[in-house]
């Protein structure tokens, strides 16, 4: 099998995952989904990562690709603890 | 002399593979209440967990090392920074925020890889590029608007709701598409920057139409953009675990859009496609302070209203975004205090999309104490009104409108409702007779039971105190209150 179509199967199962990962979810739960999806969409920073690798002593990729870094990286940090806020005043609701 | 390099290969293999089934679990779990806060958790240690083992296969060398450390302490500490300071408030506008760099570095990285890659050669990675540079343009600025327009500091410019916008927008994504088609010829050159401009530009001419009342939906769309994004920078960079994690975002992001849209009665292409909801209805634009069309009006002061509070068995307070803005949650928790004190039955009506995002009202009202028991959605509330004595609304608007189960020509209509005209007195604070977040003028404020308390949310609900403590209200509770208070500082 080639490297581009075993890219596309899993891009494929990888889609197909996420279509059955969310069947219902109550509404009190959609900001923190979205704002958890959100983080997880920051995985650029794994591109962003073997950018600077490749990009060896050019310095004007090595700066692009640190910027890429740390716009995903902020994404990823911001959005995994602010969702982390808004949970866990649910979970004190749930306590009282 | 191959076998310790094969298992290290091994080693990433395995914790790539463990790492994409804790996203999975990740991403399952946040859909129920009760793991939620444990697979945010999970997901978190999942991308770590993808890091290191990205770290251990590529190995970089101590330049590399030094740009990574570089581009992690500034990202990661603006990130725990903004996250810690930012009010709960303002939550939507910071995810539309997040979204938007995660999109911009997905962007850099096609962009760096184009112009500098000498491995950009081959027909497979330009296609990804394009389709990076594309989505992740689209990505960025459309999130940006979505986030300066929920903050209040774009307005939506008369000329996006007329179909001219259409016209521009074809032509921005025929540029975007010239741009695509020419980059084999040059990667480096012109097509490139046709292509970053051109859906840039795109961006945010798809989001700047989109009235308030539906920017939610953007978000959540945008965020599965972003997915779509990160998944065509793994076919750029050629990580796997970049393409089945960008994916699943993807397409659950797509679901979750889909799930937002049924709660809020609004299909997705009338959302996308339809211009600002109420602007083709005749009303104001973007929730501008249009007050015709209200004739009969009944206004009062905060007296009248504590004393009809005063003698009310039963209140239910409808909190909107307005409650929000005005800071007036603690306010509210301190009337509904003395309120039980004093014997009455008081409950909180929480509309699905209450806040400016499904949930955010529930988060808001958490913030300031108020218990969970007391907080019911829309369904189990909308039988109780017609044996409510008193409902406050306070700073909600189209989700109490009636006219959205009785009036066919309403932009509303068939969006589910709080059904508070119902109740037997109807208070609803508010600053002007400006129209709601989706422009729309509300039926509710001219029905006989329903008297307008005009005013700031807070103002009014610390005006509501101090006259039911002069009436004598719960006066032993209160005080015992400020004693804990003293006590506590």
């Amino acid at each position: 099998m080639s490297v581009l179509s075993q890219a596309l199967w899993v891009l494929l199962l990888g889609s197909l995952l996420g279509l059955e990962l969310i069947g219902k979810v109550p509404p009190t739960l959609h900001t923190p989904l979205m704002s958890g999806a959100n983080a997880i969409s920051g995985i650029t920073v794994l591109a962003s990562l073997t950018l600077i690798q490749k990009a060896g002593d050019n310095q004007a990729l090595l700066l692009i690709a640190a910027l890429s870094l740390g716009f995903a990286l902020y994404n990823v940090v911001g959005g995994f603890l602010i969702t982390d806020r808004m949970l866990a005043m649910f979970r004190r609701k749930g306590d009282t | 002399m191959t076998s310790p390099f094969l298992s290290m290969d091994l080693l990433s293999d395995a914790i790539d593979l463990v790492a994409v089934l804790l996203l999975a679990l990740g991403i399952k779990g946040l859909s129920k209440v009760r793991s939620a806060r444990g697979a945010n958790q999970l997901a978190a240690v999942a991308m770590g967990l993808a890091v290191i083992g990205l770290l251990i296969e590529i190995q970089p060398g101590p330049m590399a090392w030094l740009w990574i450390a570089a581009g992690s302490a500034a990202g990661g500490l603006a990130g725990l920074v903004t996250a810690r300071r930012v009010p709960m408030t303002a939550m939507p506008e910071v995810v539309a925020l997040f979204n938007g760099c995660g999109g911009l570095a997905s962007l850099l990285v096609a962009v760096g890889v184009a112009l500098f890659d000498s491995a950009a050669a081959d027909m497979v990675a330009l296609v990804s590029i394009a389709i990076s540079v594309f989505v992740g343009s689209i990505t960025f600025t459309g999130s940006i608007v979505a986030m300066a327009k929920l903050q209040g500091w774009l307005e939506t410019p008369s000329w996006t709701q007329s179909s001219v916008r259409h016209v521009v927008n074809i032509a921005l994504a025929v540029l975007s598409l010239v741009g695509a088609v020419l980059l084999p010829g040059d990667p480096t050159g012109l097509p490139l920057w046709l292509l970053v401009i051109g859906s840039s530009l795109l961006g945010v001419g798809v989001t700047l139409p989109i009235g308030g009342a539906d920017m939610p939906v953007v978000i959540s769309l945008l965020n599965s953009y972003s997915g779509v994004a990160a998944a065509a920078a793994g076919f750029v960079v050629g990580s796997q675990l970049l393409i089945v994690a960008g994916a699943m975002v993807g397409s659950a992001g797509l679901i979750l859009t889909q799930v937002m849209c049924t709660a809020m009665n609004r299909s997705l292409l009338s959302v996308l496609f339809g211009g600002a909801l109420g602007a083709s209805g005749g009303g104001a634009v973007g929730g501008g302070g249009s007050e015709a069309g209200y004739t009969r009006i009944t206004s009062c002061s905060p007296e009248e209203c504590a004393m009809a509070l005063e003698q009310a068995e039963r209140v239910v307070f409808v909190p909107g975004y307005g409650l929000a803005v005005a800071q007036a949650q603690h306010a509210l928790r301190e009337l509904s205090k003395l309120l039980e004190a004093h014997g009455v039955d008081v409950s909180y009506a929480i509309h699905p999309v209450a806040g400016r995002m499904p949930g955010h009202m529930n988060v808001l009202l958490a913030e300031a104490d108020v218990p969970y028991e007391q907080l019911i959605e829309m369904d189990m509330i909308n039988p109780e009104f017609p044996r409510t004595d008193v409902v406050i609304v306070l700073g909600a608007n189209d989700v109490v409108n009636p006219d959205a189960k009785s009036d066919p020509t309403s932009p509303l209509y068939g969006m589910p409702v709080l059904e508070v005209d119902q109740a037997r007195q109807v208070f609803v604070v508010k600053r002007s007779l400006g129209a709601g977040y989706a422009g729309i003028a509300n039926a509710l404020f001219e029905l006989p039971q329903t008297a307008m308390v005009f005013g700031d949310a807070k103002a009014v609900l610390n005006g509501l105190l101090s006259e039911l403590r002069s009436m004598g209200v719960g006066k032993v509770v209160a005080k015992k209150e400020k004693d804990k208070q003293k006590v506590a500082v």
